[in-house]
């Protein structure tokens, strides 16, 4: 909400440096996104009179002007203007300078005539942007400055009258008089150091989307008091004797009450449409809104400072003076103002006459009924129209506007009336028309006043303050609440435009932020309250340092992911990965769905690393997928780990990310993690792969696969149900006593076939080790000279051990002599002589 | 005395002459045995005690037994010149050159925002606040109904809130896991709740359709606004430095009353610098929002509002992360460039 803090003050006693206003408007809840002052670097800009326009002689779209930017002193010396064009020209072909200051400057602005007042920028001026502007030629022609646009001076586009918008500004009525040729333009208009907040309004305060609430806002904060606004009430005495009343002209009749609860119409004759005065066009502009003409301008300047929203229609096109509040037929079809056709349904609440549609309540007019150049008599509409309804159109049709935006928030019934005799006071005082006494004020069911009891002992166990009831109720009355103070008591009634006051806890907050929130006191509350984690939180820790000592960097992904990573990882038929969670709206294809697994982010991710030229990225996630359930349900969230590993040169090495995940296992006091050969799995190298257990699978990407992600590598990676191994870690650490009898070392070299696994080799071991077998090492493998072709060498390093006394020779080479047999009959393996 | 036989001093002085002219360790073992040895002169006169006569024996034995020390103590001395100039030699051989590269794993980083999440977990839990965390995807229900989010409130509208369905979608919030909480337990409740957040923004150098927070909230007999203040200024001075000041400033939010954004004084300039890349020269940073349970929030859960008050308030994980590292693109947090992980090492 854009504050001229001029307009603000106007009804707010005393004057304060911006600076501390500031400070105590954002202290007290009212939040600032932008401050501005206008003109601040604008130097050397006064006020010319066109004297005289031409062609420019070597270009269709330039003119070349002269225009008189002479100072008030030496003006009075001379006489008419064709003189003094005359003496200008004459002393200029003499090659004398005349006394007066009359400046050739080339522009290219469409708009210019002779006779304008327009700003110019002199030689050496100053314009925002840092721009300075000098003497100098344009295609041949002396050019000594440059009359500006209000765009150049520092309005925004959207605020510029139309007739000026493209090109330079003709400055209003007001200023057409030769008193002001050669003044400062901005000191004239009143624009110089215009002072404009922009504050941040919450959603709980549509009272603020105003001048005067802000100036509510400000007054409390100050402890000033508020001026009231000035009205032209239906009754007020200056109306009597016009012979003629509003109910004359307009019947009002609300056939929808419960989205429409008060419409007041008010009418004024001898309308004279033309530009409304430079004080409210300035305002307006200011506060970010472009001006119309003089109606238009009242209505547009009523919502901006009593925030609510207003319409004019033409009378004459209201058939019958009937207004009715209806909605439409469905698929009926309305021009709205800006020209559009629009196609209403059954929910539309419509303004109509006596036969059609005049406007889309609440939203924005009919075409057919707008004020025109024409218009002589108007009806001047404040209603009240429901948030949900107004929302629910605006949505519908696509359209939001300045009016709809202020009625999706709310606008209370009560506040109609005020804004209606405002509007009458500002045509009034403005001369725009001839205000009607009397007004059609439909309001079936007037709203009663909210009455809000509070109990000062609550709101101070609320803040943990101790202020009494009475410096309560003070704080109170500085926001416009009447207060009733029964003991520790509050009877509060709010004024109707604080629609977000409704019990007490609102009100506990009023007082806290008048009483000032660096008042309370800190303090830390006591209790005997001791923190903890879940398991699986604490597994997350203790995985995150064992795989970032093993040198792997975690990362993090979108949970939403495009349905396409599922088939580049070649996953496309696996039920668990394709149960997609599925977004309504998502920001584009390529985050429409919830992620099943982690490997397609984690892909992306080491692609990008590889394409950006990174040497080696080996990197982990742990990270939450998502499965579809039964519908309408949240679907099931479970924890995934994943790691992959690529190093330029062919360096990502199965073994050492299979080391990585024994290491994780050992430290989850899990054992070592039981691989299967797994060759069936298109995200994966067939003969390079694994199910670890049922945790999930480790193994070197398909070369199909990092070749679609564009990975010139070979990758290798794992993916677990992270869930399932927290739930299985074991953290809790049991001491065993350290041995005391001497362990006995033995060899063993097999030769097996290419296809008998180290694993199946270990297992039986393992199995026929018994309990003196400590523990089972594989220390070589061979390949070649003294090993048949298709057969390989494997030496394993076992160590015996009892617990209760030293092994004997005899026991070891017995326990031995059984493993080798087993070995010789379940895998083929033969003996290799040392 | 035997005639011809050797006086204890002057073999001591012969001794310390080989002595001196012996080039290494084994020159000095040849002078220990040569005197000192089975045969050696001293212990040679040694053994020829019974020749000499009674009464000169004892001044006799003093005078081989003082040469005899002074010898072992000059063989000694010598012996470990030797030994020293031998390891001086061989340190010297093994001198390696420091500045070579190093030879390790390197190791990994954990991500920043698990850092940031971490840090700001930790602060808390030194407080007594348990982590509890909320699923992703949430229903409507928690995550705006509960929470006396207006039924027209701006959040819920699809141009700002990821849908699955009419009544599920992407958490906006971390708040709604203090419903969630507040639902499984009774209190007191004293929790902080870290996770992923989703908004329809499109990605650019400060905004993210995916985002974390840390939710926090105490449900007691007694919570005041003032320990609310007291808490959050502690978490300001621990996550920013003690010297920092907290700043509270009223806002809205629906699921707290009264509710507040706060403010940290500059930790980087103070408010001195007008270029400051953190305060921008305001001298201040907005890094929470946060506010007193809103009754109807605590009415969900059926807890007796008379007895029980409480506050919540929600950090942002990244706004946080960035500020304090002084990292000016949110998206690099997504890209996972190992260059940017690997900074927070």
């Amino acid at each position: 909400m854009k504050v001229p803090v001029s307009w603000m003050e106007e009804y707010v006693s005393g004057r304060f440096s911006q600076e501390d206003v500031a400070e105590r408007m954002v202290m007290s809840g009212s939040n600032i996104e932008a401050q501005e002052r206008f003109g601040t670097n604008v130097t050397g800009v006064v006020i010319g009179k066109v004297l005289e326009v031409w062609p420019h002689p070597d270009s269709d779209h330039l003119v070349v002007c002269r225009v008189d930017v002479t100072r008030g002193a030496e003006r009075t010396a001379h006489g008419a203007i064709d003189e003094l064009v005359a003496a200008e020209a004459a002393a200029a072909t003499r090659g004398e300078r005349g006394e007066r200051e009359v400046l050739q400057i080339v522009t290219g602005a469409p708009n210019v005539s002779a006779g304008d007042f327009v700003p110019v920028a002199v030689h050496g001026a100053a314009l925002p942007g840092g721009v300075t502007i000098k003497k100098g030629k344009l295609r041949g022609e002396v050019s000594e400055g440059m009359i500006c646009s209000a765009q150049e001076l520092g309005f925004d586009d959207k605020v510029v009258p139309m007739h000026c918008k493209d090109g330079i500004w003709t400055l209003p009525k007001e200023f057409r008089a030769d008193k002001y040729i050669g003044t400062d333009a901005l000191d004239a208009l009143g624009l110089r150091f215009a002072s404009v907040i922009d504050f941040e309004i919450t959603p709980n305060r549509p009272d603020c989307l105003s001048i005067y609430g802000m100036a509510r806002e400000y007054a409390a904060v100050y402890d000033r008091p508020l001026e009231p606004i000035e009205v032209l009430a239906r009754e007020d005495a200056s109306l009597a004797g016009a012979g003629q009343t509003a109910e004359d002209f307009v019947k009002v009749q609300i056939a929808k009450p419960e989205l429409c609860p008060r419409y007041i119409a008010r009418v004024a004759t001898d309308v004279v449409i033309e530009d409304s005065p430079w004080w409210m066009q300035q305002r307006l502009m200011l506060a970010g809104m472009r001006p119309i003409n003089n109606i238009v301008d009242i209505t547009n300047y009523v919502m901006l400072e009593l925030g609510h929203p207003i319409h004019a229609f033409d009378i004459t096109e209201i058939a019958g003076g009937e207004i009715l509040v209806d909605t439409a037929a469905a698929g009926e079809k309305f021009t709205t103002l800006d020209g559009t056709e629009r196609t209403l349904d059954a929910d539309t609440l419509l303004i109509k006459d006596g036969r059609r549609g005049v406007a889309i309540a609440g939203v924005m007019g009919g075409l057919n009924s707008e004020i025109t150049d024409a218009t002589t008599t108007i009806l001047i509409e404040a209603a009240c129209f429901t948030a949900a309804g107004i929302r629910r159109t605006s949505k519908k049709l696509g359209l939001r506007t300045e009016a709809s935006s202020r009625y999706e928030k709310g606008v209370p019934a009560e506040l109609a009336q005020t804004a209606s005799d405002r509007v009458c006071q500002l045509i009034q005082l403005t001369g725009a028309g001839k205000v009607l006494p009397g007004a059609a004020d439909c309001y079936p069911a007037p709203q009663a006043k909210t009455t809000i009891m509070a109990r000062a002992g609550r709101i101070n166990a609320v803040l943990g303050t101790g202020i009494s009831a009475d410096d309560m109720a003070a704080l109170l009355r500085r926001l416009e609440m009447g207060v009733e103070v029964k003991g520790e008591q509050l009877l509060v009634t709010p004024p109707a435009v604080r629609i977000d006051l409704k019990e007490e806890i609102d009100l506990s907050e009023e007082v806290a932020r008048l009483y000032g929130y660096d008042k309370l006191p800190a303090s830390l509350h006591a209790d005997s309250v001791s923190s903890g984690v879940s398991k699986s939180w604490f597994v997350r820790g203790i995985l995150r340092e064992v795989l970032t000592g093993a040198g792997l960097s975690e990362i993090a992904t979108y949970s939403f992911v495009s349905p396409e990573g599922v088939a580049l990882i070649g996953a496309q038929n696996d039920p668990k990965k394709t149960d997609f969670v599925r977004l309504l709206n998502p920001l584009g294809e390529e985050n429409s769905v919830m992620r099943t697994t982690l490997l397609p982010n984690m892909l992306e991710v080491l692609a990008r690393n590889f394409n950006r030229g990174n040497e080696e990225a080996f990197l982990f996630e742990i990270g939450n997928t998502f499965h579809a359930t039964s519908n309408n349900e949240l679907p099931s969230e479970r924890l995934s780990l994943c790691a992959a590993w690529y190093l330029r040169g062919g360096g990502a090495d199965f073994f050492l990310l299979k080391g990585v995940l024994e290491k994780a296992f050992a430290r989850l006091g899990l054992g070592a993690p039981a691989l299967v050969p797994t060759d069936d799995l298109p995200t994966w190298h067939p003969g390079r792969c694994a199910a670890v257990a049922e945790y999930g699978v480790i193994g070197e990407l398909h070369p199909d696969v990092s070749a679609r992600y564009g990975i010139e590598e070979r990758v290798v990676a794992f993916e677990l149900d992270f869930d399932a191994l927290a739930e299985a870690a074991v953290t809790a650490r049991e001491y065993s006593p350290l041995p005391k009898f001497p362990a006995a070392p033995r060899d063993i070299a097999l030769i097996v076939d290419e296809d008998v696994t180290a694993g199946r080799l270990e297992a039986v071991i393992r199995e026929k080790g018994g309990r003196t077998l400590e523990s089972v090492a594989l220390f070589d493998i061979y390949r070649g000279k003294q090993v048949p072709e298709g057969k390989k060498s494997l030496a394993f390093s076992l160590t015996f051990r009892a617990k209760d006394r030293t092994l004997t020779d005899e026991e070891v080479n017995k326990t031995q002599a059984r493993i080798v047999k087993a070995l010789e009959s379940e895998t083929g393996a033969a003996l290799r002589d040392a | 005395m035997g005639v011809g036989m050797k006086k204890p001093d002057e073999i001591l002085a012969e001794a310390r002459g080989a002595l001196e002219q012996a080039q290494d360790a084994q020159a000095v073992e040849d002078v220990r045995i040569r005197y000192l040895g089975k045969k050696g002169e001293l212990t040679a006169l040694l053994r020829s005690m019974g020749e000499i006569a009674p009464e000169e024996r004892k001044a006799f034995g003093q005078a081989v037994n003082t040469a005899k020390d002074a010898l072992e103590t000059l063989l000694q001395e010598r012996k470990e010149a030797f030994a020293s100039a031998g390891r001086s030699a061989q340190l010297a051989a093994e001198r390696i050159d420091v500045t070579e590269p190093s030879r390790t794993v390197p190791a990994g980083a954990r991500h920043m925002i698990t850092q940031t999440i971490d840090e700001i977990a930790g602060i808390f839990m030194s407080m007594g606040y348990s982590v509890t965390e909320g699923p992703e995807v949430e229903t409507v229900f928690f995550n705006f109904d509960a929470l006396n989010a207006a039924p027209d409130h701006p959040s819920r509208d699809m141009s700002d809130t990821f849908y699955i369905s009419d009544d599920i979608l992407l958490r906006t919030q971390t708040s709604p896991v203090q419903v969630r909480t507040l639902l499984a337990q009774a209190p007191p409740v004293k929790v902080i709740s870290p996770g992923r957040c989703f908004r329809t923004d499109t990605p650019d150098a400060t905004h993210s359709p995916m985002f974390h927070q840390v939710e926090g909230l105490l449900v007691d007999e007694g919570v005041t606004m003032g320990d609310l203040k007291g808490t959050l200024d502690a978490f300001a001075k621990r996550m920013f430095g003690a010297d920092v000041k907290t700043k509270f400033r009223p806002h809205f939010f629906p699921f707290t009353e009264p509710s507040a954004e706060v403010d940290v004084s500059c930790f980087l300039c103070g408010g001195e610098d007008p270029s400051c890349r953190v305060c921008h020269g305001s001298g201040w940073i907005e890094i929470l929002g946060c506010g007193m349970v809103h009754p109807n929030v605590l009415k969900v859960a059926d807890i007796d509002t008379e007895r029980y008050t409480g506050f919540a308030f929600g950090v942002g994980v990244e706004r946080t992360a960035m500020l304090k590292h002084g990292i000016d693109d949110i998206r690099l947090f997504y890209e996972n460039d190992v260059r940017f992980i690997g900074q927070f090492y």
